[in-house]
């Protein structure tokens, strides 16, 4: 993966210095291992800063609104790709305005799992082909890359940018076979397990909202949550409250989300975000054959419909 | 337990029954059975749904027109398919899956909206109050204000 840093760079630097863009939305180092930070270059210079890596696990599609009526490049992966054209379909973003760095992704390592695999902190951690290096103060080991990824990274049917103005590499080979396993696994409980299981995972939430805040679907001026009038869901930490705002989160992104998993990276609490979102997106597919943000000009599946279709609601 | 009777909200399309406007003469809803009449089914916020179940609701029947013959021509059909995700998803939730019940009705099907009606009660009077989902508290300080 490293390799695309470079030609990452060199692609940021001629835009920038031709200014046929305002800005590059990528990734700079983080201050801490195994992390990755948004960078915005503005300047050719700051092109220097810009890297690609296993922990490069935001969606930037996020930022992209905040550009409107400038011109911007951003670097995307395959889910940030799906996100723009998500967010073009609900007229969110003129196509001429984005320029889009495309980087075929093998998955994102995810940094919770790997503190949990080390003895210690770790201080270092690298990329070694399959294998992720980790290093701490009195140990050194590898973690096979495939253990170590993301929940919705590991289940990805769209590694590969869906649309893309340069793409950085060859497409990548795709190495999931199911995309909703952890949807299956749930739909297999009991109704009991399931209410407790749901119930178990709002209740750990501390509505700091940074599951809104890193989804590039939530975008309204004013979320459901903060209406007083009418009131939808109680505003308290309380468990109907929790509960609410995991339901209307969750129902507000049927067939606007691309299964990218950063509710969940974003969440402080690890609560189990995609396991919701997952299961709506199953059923658009199972139901309508829709996925979202794959194709460039298809319609939201809640805005279409077909006059036979099931299912049939009679008693 | 044997005097709890479940509570029913029901969203019905103004639309919908228009021309049998007397099934409320014909038959006399129980009063745990609200009615709320919406413009149009298909504009229901799936929050309203949610909204009565965290309220208290045991049941909620949504009600609109039959397919070709909605009053704005496709609000039944999107309506559809905003019902049939929101079930599944609400189902996968732990909630019992016959206690959102969404049915499409002519204009003068009075009588058939009351079976509609009697049937979810029997289905919800068997499965007993809804307790997959947590239910909100009585907001005290607001309606203190606003009785004043």
């Amino acid at each position: 993966m490293r390799q695309y840093t470079e030609a990452m760079r060199k692609e940021a630097k001629r835009l920038l210095a031709e200014g046929s863009v305002q800005v590059v939305i990528g990734f700079a180092e983080g201050t801490l291992p195994m992390r990755a930070a948004p960078f915005f270059a503005r300047k050719p210079e700051d092109a220097e800063r810009l890297i690609w890596g296993p922990f490069c696990e935001n969606n930037l599609a996020r930022y992209l609104r905040e550009y409107k009526g400038k011109k911007a490049a951003i670097v995307a992966k395959g889910c940030d790709t799906r996100s723009i054209v998500a967010l073009m379909a609900e007229h969110q973003l003129p196509r001429d305005q984005v320029y889009i760095i495309g980087v075929p992704c093998e998955g994102m390592i995810d940094r919770r799992i790997v503190a949990r695999r080390v003895p210690g902190e770790v201080l270092a951690a690298r990329e070694e082909g399959a294998e992720l290096e980790v290093e701490g103060q009195d140990f050194a080991l590898r973690l096979p890359r495939s253990e170590v990824l993301y929940r919705s990274c590991s289940a990805c049917l769209h590694p590969n940018p869906v649309l893309s103005d340069v793409l950085l590499g060859e497409p990548v080979e795709l190495w999931s076979q199911d995309p909703y396993v952890y949807v299956r696994e749930v739909e297999n409980k009991s109704p009991e397990e399931r209410a407790a299981y749901f119930s178990a995972e709002a209740s750990r939430c501390i509505r700091c909202y940074a599951c809104r805040q890193a989804c590039p679907m939530c975008y309204c001026e004013e979320c459901f949550v903060d209406h007083t009038s009418p009131r939808w869901i109680e505003s308290g930490v309380t468990p109907a409250g929790l509960q609410g705002w995991q339901i209307g989160r969750a129902y507000h992104l049927t067939g606007r989300c691309v299964d990218c998993g950063a509710c969940e990276r974003a969440c402080p609490e690890e609560i189990d975000l995609v396991y919701l979102n997952g299961k709506l997106n199953k059923d658009l597919r199972e139901l309508y054959g829709f996925e979202t943000g794959v194709k460039l000009d298809e319609l939201p599946p809640l805005a279409v419909f077909l006059p036979d279709e099931g299912p049939d609601f009679g008693i | 337990m044997s005097d709890w009777q479940p509570k029913i909200v029901v969203f019905l399309c103004q639309w919908s029954l228009k021309a049998d406007r007397e099934w409320e003469q014909r038959f006399e809803l129980p009063p745990h059975v609200r009615v709320v009449e919406v413009p149009c089914s298909g504009r229901v916020n799936p929050l309203l749904v949610v909204s009565a179940l965290q309220r208290g609701a045991d049941g909620v029947l949504v009600v609109g027109c039959e397919p070709g013959h909605c009053h704005y021509k496709n609000g039944n059909y999107l309506g559809r398919r905003k019902y049939a995700t929101l079930g599944s998803f609400l189902q996968y939730l732990g909630l019992e899956k016959e206690r959102l019940q969404v049915t499409l009705l002519d204009e003068t099907e009075g009588s058939r909206f009351h079976v509609v009606v009697q049937n979810l009660l029997d289905k919800v009077r068997s499965l007993g109050p809804a307790d997959a989902l947590a239910v909100r508290q009585p907001m005290a300080c607001v309606s203190q204000m606003e009785r004043e």
